[in-house]
């Protein structure tokens, strides 16, 4: 009753707590941040994002045909400001022409649409709140980057895996075989993605076994890509993005070679996530680096 | 270049700049190239004349494939594989398959001379055709295809399996006759490609990945043709082994069953599954032929969708009130609890259904009451909040509002939070029964608020949708196009409500940030209701719809007989809905298959209340019925 009657005539004292520094803009030295990752009882507020990414041509390739691109800011909301972050990965496809016009228009022409959608609210005193749905944005953002390389790039093809993060919601497009995964505390690694490979269907039909996928002579066969055929369905969903948990974007290039065991276990082992994220890259190098590879990884502090 | 040239290829000059002979090239000194019919995998397919029969225009179709393995070793296997198969299929004679007239190879291209098709491709058939290819032309096809893929299963010594079933290679002939035109011959041309490659062959059974190609391919790649021909869905364009997500009839409700059943038998994943012969493929089709009447069609209607779901379903007990049902019952201590249109609140034994008490308002009550400790909470169209002894039916005491209450009560840290006609959402101390606070939202509340983490989210009837905290202060707030009537439920920091504007909607529960909006066909006031990442909910289109809460996916639809108002509840794995067509739907929320329905006599609009087994659900019928779930 007491704590009812708290609530609603008087404010709670908030313990006070020294927000952290945006990393963007002032990234903090390793033992700051190893000192942020070990005391995980902290609780951030407002709610944030710790941001970092890594590529590397490979070791067997001599272009780069992986696009990346992060961004992480805070977003005029309805009432207070929620962070805000655009992360995608654009893998074009090796064997056609432009394959790296085709990843990097895709990522240009992605992140350009969502940041005009928002727009308003991320550069301006917002009026007017966006219409469409987290969804639909990336939805619409997709087509267009499909539009722009049909016309720009054709014949080419990439595939596209971009995280719109909003305060703890987490909207995902997805054509093609680079990944999104999940990293949750209790050191679950969950792929949010679901390749648009053949193997894959062969794997969910039971038909041939994970092993047998990894090694199978047409494992680099994807169904579905940006810049090819007339119609595109790409993959939308939304899933929870929990305080503490990591979000890892990639290419092939490293899912490929490095397996999800390991993946987990740099991730959780590096003293940073800056290290963690080269760590990966160096994994996937170390196991010959057959492709290119690029990672994109984020923690949300809370 | 018109040039003609005697000794053929080889020199530039005679290939266009993608590395076609040019028309007038005469290849082989004895085949004047007149144009290109086809592309294939690996080279080009052209229409030629033969100059050996210089009297009459004798045309043949040229086969070129291009050898592009770097290794001369490498390369002579290939030739050799080439002309061997050559040989073979020179030896076949059947109506449906062209005759081999030469082979021969110049420097790192090899030719294959055969018997000119005067027609066109499945593939050009399909693409020059608008709408949908008559039923049954396809069948027709489909059986000649049966007995020239039996033609080439039954060869000896050793059976021979097309491989490569698809719509580019059959062609359809003059006189209306398929024609193979491919055997895969080309295929020893195709060097291991690397990188990451898009698109997959779409026709090919999943064995056939694993290296298997057995007759059972033939039998599933023919399926897929078919399957293409009759829906016109292209299965390069699509996840690879997904017909079955693109059933016939769907895409083409003009195919009879019979024949969507034998397809679908053809395309089973496993090979065990499917037709066991060619033989068996074709006897099936030929019935459809036979009990559809092929050409004079007559119309089959489904026997399965009218059978015989209201199995006599009996009530555990049923009770009659004075007036229309239209609130929600609440169950507590082994009394139901529900409020009716004749302004009474019954009190009745769960088990029994006895009466216990009622209790009188001045206006109906459509809400669901609440219960805590001892007293019963519901407003009434008679605008006051009534809080009434659970032991002895009386008023305990009652709180004014300025306009009708339909929304319902929820109780949460000693308060009772509702909204009412007098466009507040109200507060009030449970223990001083006086008013805390009260939030002005501009319209009508008839939505029920869901308290979550202190949070208060509702809607109202100019279709503002809010968050509040529990002081009354607006967290945030969102617009839909027209009024939120339904009642949020909040599951994984979502909240989902529904709206007249007729879509379900889907908002962050921490910042109502819009995360998605599926799209009903009509207007709906349904409450929706959250289970195993699917969220539920129904429209005035009658249709009681379950979406995947991730991807904003449908993953099933139900039709019932008139509109969906009442809201749906979850119980185990069944979810049990009302309609304004009279009857209440157990449906299992899995797959949307109906496990049961039971007739009341008038519109269901309350929402029907599980626990222990039992539904308890009001109707427009007077009764209160309560069913074994
Ligand atoms: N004998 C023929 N008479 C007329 N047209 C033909 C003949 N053979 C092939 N064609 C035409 O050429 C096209 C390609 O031929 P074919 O399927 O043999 O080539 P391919 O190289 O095997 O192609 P793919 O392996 O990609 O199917 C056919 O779809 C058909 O339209
Ligand atoms: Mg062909």
């Amino acid at each position: 009753m007491l704590k009812f009657i708290k609530k609603i005539f008087g404010r709670n004292q908030q313990t006070a707590q020294q927000a952290l520094d945006n990393v963007v803009t002032a990234p903090l030295s390793d033992a700051q941040l190893q000192s942020i990752r070990t005391i995980t009882v902290n609780h951030y507020e407002p709610p944030q994002f710790l941001v970092t990414s890594a590529q590397s041509v490979g070791r067997q390739r001599e272009l780069n045909e992986d696009s990346l691109f992060t961004l992480s800011t805070t977003i005029a909301g309805h009432s207070s400001n929620a962070p805000f972050g655009l992360f995608i990965i654009a893998d074009g496809m090796g064997g056609h022409q432009y394959g790296e016009i085709a990843s990097n228009t895709a990522l240009r022409v992605i992140s350009g649409y969502i940041l005009k959608k928002f727009h308003n609210s991320l550069f301006n005193i917002p009026s007017m709140p966006v219409e469409e749905s987290l969804q639909e944005v990336m939805s619409a953002a997709i087509m267009e980057a499909q539009r722009v390389i049909l016309n720009e790039a054709p014949g080419s093809g990439t595939t596209v895996t971009a995280a719109l993060v909003l305060g703890q919601q987490l909207t995902i497009g997805h054509v093609g075989d680079s990944r999104a995964y999940l990293l949750y505390n209790d050191q679950r690694i969950d792929a949010i993605t679901r390749d648009h490979s053949l193997v894959r269907r062969l794997e969910e039909l039971g038909q041939i076994t994970a092993a047998e996928a990894a090694v199978h002579p047409q494992r680099n066969v994807l169904y579905r890509a940006l810049g090819q055929g007339e119609t595109l369905d790409p993959d939308l969903s939304t899933v929870p993005f929990p305080v503490g948990s990591y979000l890892l974007i990639c290419s092939d290039g490293l899912w490929g070679v490095v397996p999800d065991d390991e993946i987990k276990k740099i991730i959780f082992e590096a003293p940073t996530l800056q290290r963690a994220c080269q760590n990966l890259v160096s994994a996937a190098n170390a196991a010959g680096g057959p492709d290119n590879i690029s990672a994109i990884l984020v923690q949300s502090l809370g | 270049m018109e040039t003609q040239r005697i000794d053929g290829p080889g020199n530039v000059e005679d290939r266009s700049e993608i590395g076609q002979l040019n028309s007038g090239t005469n290849l082989g000194n004895r085949y004047l190239i007149q144009e290109v019919i086809g592309v294939g995998g690996m080279g080009s397919v052209y229409r030629a004349r033969d100059l050996h029969f210089p009297n009459v225009v004798k045309l043949v179709a040229v086969k070129e494939m291009i050898n592009q393995a770097p290794d001369p070793l490498v390369r002579q296997t290939i030739v050799q594989n080439f002309e061997r198969e050559a040989n073979i299929l020179a030896t076949l004679s059947h109506p449906s398959i062209p005759r081999i007239y030469d082979y021969f190879t110049l420097d790192n291209r090899s030719y294959l001379v055969l018997e000119f098709v005067n027609g066109k491709d499945l593939e050009v058939i399909l693409s020059q055709s608008e709408g949908h290819i008559a039923e049954e032309q396809v069948l027709a096809w489909g059986i000649e295809l049966c007995d020239v893929l039996a033609f080439l299963h039954g060869h000896k010594p050793d059976p021979i399996v097309f491989r490569d079933m698809k719509p580019s290679n059959v062609m359809i002939n003059q006189h209306n006759h398929i024609v193979l035109v491919d055997f895969g011959i080309a295929k020893s041309f195709q060097s291991g490609q690397k990188g990451t490659m898009i698109g997959t062959e779409g026709y090919s059974p999943p064995e056939q990945y694993r290296g298997e190609a057995t007759a059972q391919a033939d039998i599933y790649a023919l399926g897929a043709t078919l399957h293409h021909l009759l829906t016109r869905r292209d299965p390069r364009l699509e996840p690879p082994f997904s017909f079955a997500e693109r059933p016939i009839r769907k895409m083409n409700p003009n195919v009879s069953m019979e024949f969507e059943t034998v397809v679908n038998t053809a395309l089973q994943y496993n090979a065990e599954d499917r037709y066991k012969t060619i033989e068996d493929f074709k006897e099936a089709l030929v019935n459809v032929g036979r009990k559809t009447g092929l050409l004079n069609r007559i119309n089959i209607s489904s026997p399965t969708s009218k059978s015989v779901l209201n199995n006599d379903i009996k009530p555990v007990w049923a009770f009659q009130c004075e007036d229309e049902l239209r609130g929600t019952p609440v169950l507590h201590n082994g009394v139901v609890y529900i409020g009716c249109y004749d302004n009474n609140l019954y009190a009745l034994s769960a088990s029994s259904g006895e009466f216990q008490w009622k209790y009188p308002a001045d206006g109906g009550i459509v809400s669901r009451p609440a219960v805590y400790d001892d007293a019963i909470y519901f407003g009434s169209e008679d605008h006051r909040l009534h809080a009434v002894s659970i032991r002895t039916g009386k008023l305990v005491w009652s709180y004014y509002t300025e306009g009708r209450i339909r929304s319902s009560p929820r109780i949460s840290d000693n308060h009772v939070f509702f909204g009412s006609d007098d466009t507040c959402l109200h507060a009030v101390n449970i223990a001083t029964n006086r008013e805390a606070w009260k939030a002005e939202t501009g319209s009508e509340v008839r939505s029920s608020p869901f308290i979550v983490n202190e949070m208060i989210y509702f809607g109202n009837e100019i279709g503002d949708f809010f968050a509040l905290d529990y002081r009354g202060n607006i967290k945030w707030r969102f617009k839909a196009k027209r009024s939120i009537t339904s009642s949020p439920c909040v599951y994984d920091n979502v909240v989902y409500f529904t709206s007249m504007d007729s879509h379900l909607y889907a908002l962050d529960a921490k910042s109502g940030w819009l995360i998605w909006r599926f799209r009903m066909d009509k207007p709906s006031i349904v409450s929706p209701a959250a289970v195993d990442n699917l969220v539920i909910a129904g429209s005035a289109d009658g249709h009681i719809y379950a979406v995947d809460v991730k991807a904003a996916r449908e993953v099933w639809r139900f039709k019932t007989e008139h509109q969906v108002n009442g809201s749906p509840v979850i119980y185990k794995d069944c979810v049990y809905c009302g309609s304004v067509d009279g009857y209440l739907y157990c449906i299992e929320y899995k797959t949307g298959r109906l496990r049961w329905k039971f007739e009341t006599k008038g519109p269901i609009t309350g929402t029907p209340l599980v626990y222990d087994e039992i539904v308890y659900v009001g109707s427009h019928d007077h009764f209160i019925y309560a069913l074994l779930a």
